[in-house]
Formats: structure tokens, sequence, C-alpha cells
């Protein structure tokens, strides 16, 4: 059974999101994500400055069988992106809620996030699939 | 297990279940105007004895003509080996493999293709080919627009330079995803891009610039300062390119500082004949960074559990059996044979040999042109430097002369450029390759000369 902290938010596409003390939204993918896709071996994350809204896809995370989008969960800029995720995809796999990160998102509006699914929802969302 | 997959009773059965009537009603959506009506005109069967007499017969219509026209195909030698080692067998199949791990012979001579092209234009990668010159260009032009992340335009600047025909193509490819071409012209001095006309298009946005190299009037191109000027404006640059003059030249890896993004061009001069225009090949290299967009199918060379060398298809989650529509592109096949053939043909020959058939073919070029202009009414547009094709103008009807070269004297006398370029009129691109001879050279020339003195 996958790992799902109580610290933050998720999307039934497999994202989650933090909000962190100073009102940005850190976003990454979970661990039953990363173990899905199996090993990653590139990770193409948007431009820092890059405007995106709910929903829409900003990132491509490649396994060695998958390419798979990833959906902003909330409306805002592309503040930070995880750099070393360039020469080290293999983060995502081995942390994913830590080290593996892939952006941070000034929000427009942080109450997006209210519309997301918490641990609970998230767990009972993978164990229907 | 039978293997004929759809049986009477098959279709019939399937038919019923998903309630149509006929295979046709699966159709209904298609307007009736655009459906496939009775193939009336096709003659019935022949046998092998009869084809091959239909066939023998019209290949004698066409002749052996004494060929001066390239615009795009060239004739070069081949090896009597290149073909003799390509139809193997083992080789002969233009497919990859569906299993094609299977098929590790093949994966090796796709790879070892795929190093040659890479070092021949001096780039880090190169697919396994695409289906031939103008349609490489097109999914260039998709490539940049995917890959150039700082751009947002879907404007690419086509110089007039580049071959019409990639241009028609390429703009019949991109055209329905909004992506616009828009023309450089050319200097009507040296057939070379309009430097101050592209520098008119600083500052605003387009995704990248196409450099022809050489380009479609034989003329050796600014490929340095054009280089260069994409940088400067934020645009990712596409080498369109005859390999045969990559032997010779600078290559596109090595122009301005850090070489070009993209390059691509049609591989026919390496190997493949001319034959009514085809079967050719495409190729496509770009640098490390862009791989993920480029489009086709890359092999890699790997080890095995066991420690031992293999080799793989890469990069798969670009394509489109994973990808599914957000693929690099349709293309998820190659030119097999036609590559085969390159390969043998570029092995063969070897750098120097490729050095040495480029060089000659330039020196050719330079003879014939030198001779044609001695001929009253025949005079050289351009004043730029070429490689093996030349821009001759002539104080007669072109057409006419074209059309009178081939039909009475079995002479390609070259291209007509008014149909493509209006300023233009009565000019003809010339080629010479290694393959032409003094002989051959005089025997145009005097037919020439003779010609322009009846029209006069």
């Amino acid at each position: 059974m996958s790992n799902t902290p109580d610290d933050r938010k998720y999307a039934s596409s497999h994202e989650w999101a933090l909000l962190e003390d100073d009102g940005t939204v850190r976003v990454g993918i979970t661990d039953h994500a990363q173990e899905a896709l199996g090993d990653l071996v590139f990770v193409e994350l948007p431009e820092v400055g890059q405007n995106v809204g709910k929903g829409d896809e900003c990132s491509v995370v490649e396994s060695v069988k998958a390419a798979s989008d990833i959906y902003s969960p909330v409306s805002g800029e592309i503040i930070a992106v995880n750099e070393s995720l360039e020469d080290s995809p293999e983060l995502v796999n081995e942390a994913p809620y830590d080290d593996g990160w892939l952006f941070v998102i000034q929000p427009v509006d942080v109450s997006e996030l209210d519309e997301m699914l918490d641990t609970e929802a998230y767990q009972q969302s993978i164990d229907d699939e | 297990m039978p293997f004929i997959p759809h049986s009477e009773q098959d279709i019939e059965q399937m038919l019923s279940v998903i309630g149509a009537d006929s295979i046709d009603d699966l159709f209904d959506e298609i307007p009736a105007n655009l459906r496939c009506a009775e193939l009336t005109q096709i003659p019935s069967g022949m046998n092998e004895m009869e084809v091959t007499r239909l066939l023998r017969e019209r290949a004698a219509q066409d002749g052996l003509p004494l060929c001066f026209l390239g615009a795009g195909a060239y004739e070069h030698h081949i090896p009597a080996a290149v073909w003799e080692i390509t139809t193997r067998g083992e080789f002969y199949s233009a497919y990859t493999p569906y299993q094609a791990e299977a098929s590790q012979g093949t994966l090796q001579l796709l790879y070892e293709f795929q190093t040659m092209m890479a070092s021949l234009v001096a780039m880090d990668v190169s697919n396994a080919s695409l289906y031939d010159g103008a349609s490489a260009l097109a999914e260039a032009v998709l490539m940049a627009v995917r890959a150039n992340r700082k751009s947002k335009s879907r404007k690419i600047l086509m110089p007039s330079t580049v071959n019409p025909v990639y241009r028609k193509v390429t703009d019949a490819i991109v055209k329905n995803q909004d992506i616009e071409l828009v023309d450089v012209p050319f200097d009507p001095l040296t057939g070379q891009t309009d430097l101050n006309a592209l520098a008119a298009f600083a500052g605003d946005d387009y995704a990248a610039l196409v450099i022809p190299q050489p380009n479609f009037f034989g003329a050796l191109d600014h490929v340095d300062e054009m280089t260069a000027w994409a940088v400067d404006n934020k645009m990712l640059s596409i080498a369109v390119v005859n390999p045969m003059a990559m032997a010779l030249l600078k290559p596109p890896g090595e122009w301005a500082d850090e070489g070009v993004d993209i390059v691509c061009g049609e591989g026919q001069p390496l190997g493949a004949p001319l034959a009514s225009g085809g079967p050719y090949f495409g190729f496509m290299c770009c640098k490390q960074k862009h791989v993920r967009q480029m489009p086709g199918r890359i092999i890699g060379r790997t080890t095995d559990l066991d420690g031992k060398e293999g080799f793989t298809l890469t990069l798969q989650a670009r394509e489109q059996h994973i990808r599914r529509s957000k693929a690099t592109s349709n293309i998820c096949t190659n030119q097999g044979l036609l590559v085969t053939a390159a390969s043998i043909y570029m092995s063969l020959l070897g750098p120097e040999g490729l050095r040495k058939v480029g060089l000659n073919s330039h020196k050719n070029c330079q003879t014939l042109v030198q001779r044609l202009t001695r001929i009253e009414g025949v005079s050289q547009v351009f004043s730029g430097q070429t490689f093996h094709e030349c821009v001759l103008k002539v104080d007669a009807d072109a057409q006419q002369l074209i059309d009178d070269l081939a039909e009475k004297h079995d002479i390609l006398g070259g291209f007509n450029l008014s149909a493509d370029y209006a300023d233009l009129n009565n000019c003809i691109l010339v080629c010479a390759t290694e393959t032409r001879t003094l002989d051959d050279i005089e025997r145009f020339a005097t037919t020439l000369d003779a010609l322009l003195k009846q029209q006069g």
C-alpha cells in the first residue's frame, strides 16, 4: 500500500499540492503514481514565469514504459521548478513527496485547493481503481 | 486456428451484433462524393511474363538520357556492391520488424546509419530516417515549434531559396496546425538568402529559421551568419542540407558558435538511383537537448543482462504506440531498405570517398558552367559560390529548349525555374555530378548552341 501523507491535497490525476507557509503551492506526483509509472528517465518541467490554469497540462514525466502529462492543480504563475530533476529524475521515484517535487506555483486563488481530495478520499480513489 | 481473419460468416455475425446491414453502412458518415467508387479503369490481371514484357517496353521508352538535371535528386555512381548487398535476404525488407529487438542485425545497421549521419553533419543524434527530404523538413518545422519553449510563435522563417517542392509539402503538412511559413527573399545578385531582408525580421517572435545548404540555386548560403542571427533572435535553426555536400563543407553542427538545432534533408544522393521520383529517404539529426522532441524511431546501443552488447529501440515514450495522440509525430517507421543502401554506400566510400565525389561534382559543374557560358545567349545569373548546380539564363524560351533537348537529343538539360520564381524567367538550373565527363559536357554544349541558333 502506498504512502499518502495528510499534510497536503490530492488530484484524482495523481498530483499532490502542498500549501507552503509563504502562500505558494508546491506540486509533485504521488507515491502511487511513481510506482505505477516505474523508473522515471525524464521530467519535462514548465518554464518559470509561465502562467497556468487549474487543470492545464504543464509538465511531462516519462518512465521507461510511459509518458504522462502533469496537470496543474491550481491556477497561477510558475515561480520555481525542481532543476535537480534534469539530471536526477529518479528523485521522483525515491522521494515523491520531498526531493522529488516538480514545481511551485504562486496561486491566484488558494481556495482552489479546497476542491481537491484529502488523504482519505485520494486513498479511496486509488483503492477503487 | 484459421488465419483468414474475416470469413463471410464472421462478417455477418459482427454486422448483426452492431446492428448494421452491410460494411458500406459503416462508412455512411463520409459524404458519397468523397467515397471511392468502383475502380472501372483498372485492367484485368497479367501474368509474370506479360508484366515483364510490358515494363521492359515502358523502360525502353524512358531511354538512358544524358542527365544535367538535379533540383533535389542527383545522379551519382552507385558501386555494384551497394544493391547487391542491400537486396540480400537478410536486408531485403523495408520495415522495422514488430518485435524489433528480435532482429539485432537490422537494429545494428540502423544504429550504424545513425552514427554515420550524425558524424557527417556533426550533430549529437540522428533518427533511423524519415520518408523523404520534403517531409523531413515538415517534421523539422513541427519539431521546432514544439522544442522552442521560449517562443509562443507558430511562425517559421523560410527562405525562398529552399526547394519549392519542400516548401509546398511542408506548408501542406503544417498549415492545418496553424503553423505559418514566412518567406525570406533572396539576393538577386548572389542567389543567397538576403541578409538585409532577414535583418528586418529581427525582434519579432518566430519559432525557427530554416537554412538551406547548398540552397535550391546550388549556392552556398550565409550559414554562419544565419545561424548566429537565429540565436540572437531566440529562434531555433533548421538546416536543410544535401548530405553529399557535407563531406566537403563545414557541417551544420559547426555553423556559428554552437551549430544549428536540427538538420534534415534528402538522403537519395547516398546510394539511391534516380527512379521516377522515388523511393528516397529523409534524414534528421539534432542536438542532444532536443532528442525528446525528435520524430521517428531511434536505435540505441546497450548491454543485456549478461553484459553483452545489444541494440534496442529507444526513447519510445515519444511515439504513437505509447503517447497516443500526444506523440511527437505520426511517423512510427523508417525507410529501412534505402537506409541500408545508404549505409553500405557510405561504408564503401568512406569519408575520403564521399569528399572526392563532392569535389569532382563541384569541379564538373564549374567546367560545365564555363563551357556553357561561352555560348552566345547563355549567361550565369548569380555571382555566389556553388556546389554542383548553377543557374543559367538563356536568350530563348527555356521550356522549349529543355523540351527539345529531351525529345530530340536525349539530354535532360536542367530545371526551368520560371514557374517557381517569377523573377527568373528563362532561367535554368543545371547540374553536373562526378558522373559527367568532358565529352558529356561538350555534347550538351554543342547541342544547346545549335538549338539556340535555330530558335534565334
